[in-house]
């Protein structure tokens, strides 16, 4: 299993697409590594810099994150990068899939929840944490803590715990 | 209650559920192409697991740059056919036999109602137009289809669009598509199946079910759907007149592959199209949406018409009619890339291939590679291209360049005038 904790990367915007998240001049690639330098390269949001994504383990952001293409590619650059769970309103079906494929975490929240999180910690110096066994996120800022409660299919959560669909489908089927 | 066609095609691919509302289904399509194949192979070889699960219905293509115009896309398009020849793939379609995967793989007759089909590529939801469950997945997800013949699925809701009047000359199913996604927003349809029914889509091509199919995904939508009738047999009927006696035989059979009059559906939607207008995007999403008229006089330096969405023999007929003697502006250039080499033979007898190189258009070999930046036609910094494709975001076809979507028919009117503009405007 991939370990779900470190600082906390706040994207202020709906509808960012697996083109901005990796760029498809990159998908000549062949290596996850090679993916590392570019990630979020041509996202759209001002104010944004990619020394932003350093050090960063969990992204926080709107709606339909990840729509567009269907490259795993996107997974891969934020694994790669460090990034093993993004947060958001909802996800792009393939995106979210491809996540949980790799065994990380696509978690979603109620719009309330969300915009919490962004008043309360997004200027903030914020580290998050997943409780995989109790669906929880722990939230840690300026020596305070507090816990969210998250849903996660059965299905997904096994493919978190099993490192991806790969081994539980040769497995099962 | 009934049911739609997407519960019935789940109904009758169900291997497993092995958690709520987790449906794994058997493939009878994987289709694969050299941008997202060869990971999952050479993931599947260092786990020991280098085979396939019925390499009869595993088919491949390179599409997405082509001929290779690097060292990296011809070690893609070298992993994708060692492992195709190594699996004895038959239906691998090299340089020069190769076509855009979702142009090609309909017009060699892969695609069959009831079927279900995944790819690595996010407009799979095209082949929907045939009456199959189509849908685009990731890397991962193409691995175990190739390894097992299987995918696992949440069950998909479906919208009924009902689409009801006429076209208007100079529109055509891409602005349809333009609309519906302007109305869904660009995740109305996450997670759900759209069914595209009515008299207009039953009036029309294979061609065009397949355009507006393609763009389903724009909107979230898991796959587009159409349901399978007589113009849908005429399309296929060369690869399945052993199959069936008559074409009537072959309409009656697929006929199981219809939504019930009963359906339950997430939301129902009627549109009378008889008004509606030639369409453009405007800003980096395909739902960001107006009239071709709103926008008259937007300049553009380069016009592209191909890809999934467009490249096909009805659309270059179609752009070729705008552009017959005439030539483009001084201030575009102009690229088509039919989207087949059957669909380039057709073009070149119709003469349509002549029409295109004497307006001043670039005709390029079938590829993706414009589409999304990659190859053949990437735009410079600044720059904004009059596009016949899919995807409008930042960067799509080049760092910095805006891409504006329309019909071929508005892009060809493009090239000629150097700006966005109606195409009823050039025809004779």
């Amino acid at each position: 299993m991939k370990t779900f904790k470190g600082n906390v990367l706040f994207l202020d915007r709906s509808d960012i697409n697996t083109d901005e998240i990796i760029p498809a001049k990159y998908l000549t690639e062949i290596t996850k590594e090679a993916l590392k330098p570019n990630l979020l390269e041509d996202l759209v949001l001002p104010g944004f810099s990619r020394a932003d994504t350093e050090n960063k383990a969990v992204i926080v952001t709107r709606e339909n994150f990840g729509c567009g293409s269907s490259r795993e590619h996107a997974p891969w650059a934020l694994e790669v990068n460090g990034i093993n769970v993004v947060i958001a309103e909802s996800f792009a079906r393939i995106f979210r899939q491809n996540m949980y494929n790799c065994g990380m975490f696509a978690i979603e929240l109620p719009r309330e929840t969300i915009d919490g999180l962004f008043a309360n910690y997004a200027d903030k110096v914020v580290t998050m944490e997943i409780d995989v066994d109790g669906n929880q996120i722990r939230v840690l800022a300026d020596g305070k803590s507090e816990t969210i409660d998250f849903a996660v299919g059965e299905f997904d959560k096994t493919l978190v715990k099993e490192g991806g669909w790969v081994g539980y489908a040769d497995k099962n089927y | 209650m009934g049911k739609t066609i997407a519960e019935k095609i789940f109904d009758a691919h169900r291997v497993d559920e092995p958690f709520p509302d987790t449906h794994v289904l058997k493939l009878d399509r994987v289709f694969c192409h050299e941008i997202t194949t060869p990971i999952a192979i050479t993931d599947l070889m260092a786990r020991g697991m280098d085979r396939v699960f019925d390499p009869t219905k595993i088919k491949a293509v390179i599409d997405h740059v082509t001929p290779a115009k690097d060292s990296k896309t011809a070690e893609q398009g070298k992993i994708l056919r060692d492992w195709a020849r190594r699996h004895e793939i038959k239906d691998f379609f090299d340089v020069g036999r190769n076509g855009v995967c979702h142009a090609i793989f309909p017009e060699k007759g892969f695609v069959r109602p009831g079927y279900t089909i995944i790819m690595g590529d996010s407009h799979t939801c095209t082949h929907g137009a045939f009456g199959a469950f189509a849908a685009g997945i990731g890397t991962t997800d193409l691995e175990v289809g190739i390894l097992k013949g299987v995918c696992a699925f949440h069950f998909p809701k479906t919208i009924k669009i009902v689409l009801t009047g006429a076209l208007q000359p100079g529109v055509y199913a891409k602005d349809l598509i333009l609309f519906i996604i302007k109305e869904l927003t660009v995740n109305g349809a996450t997670n759900m199946v759209i069914e595209f029914t009515g008299p207009v889509v039953d009036a029309m091509s294979m061609e065009s079910r397949m355009t507006l199919c393609n763009m389903a995904i724009e909107a979230g939508g898991t796959c587009g759907i159409c349901y399978p009738d007589m113009t849908t047999v005429d399309y296929l009927w060369d690869f399945i007149k052993d199959e069936f006696a008559t074409k009537e035989d072959a309409l009656a059979d697929y006929s199981k592959w219809v939504s019930d009059a009963d359906a339950e559906y997430e939301r129902v939607l009627e549109y009378n199209v008889s008004e509606l207008q030639p369409m453009v995007t405007v800003g980096y999403k395909p739902d960001q949406v107006r009239t071709v008229a709103e926008v008259s006089g937007t300049k553009v330096d380069q016009i592209y018409i191909g890809s999934c969405t467009n490249g096909r023999i009805e659309d270059l007929r179609i752009a070729a009619e705008v552009l017959k003697g005439k030539k483009i502006s001084d201030n575009v250039r102009a690229i088509v890339s039919p989207a087949t080499p059957a669909i380039y033979s057709m073009a070149l007898k119709e003469g349509i291939i002549e029409i295109f190189q004497d307006a001043g258009f670039c005709v390029t070999n079938p590829t993706c590679g414009a589409c999304l930046g990659m190859s053949n036609g990437v735009l410079a910094e600044g720059e904004v291209c009059a596009s016949t494709t899919n995807r409008n975001f930042n960067g799509r076809m080049g760092k910095g360049g805006m891409v504006h979507l329309m019909s071929p028919a508005t892009a060809a009117a493009a090239a000629i005038s150097g700006t966005i503009e109606n195409s009823n405007l050039f025809k004779a």
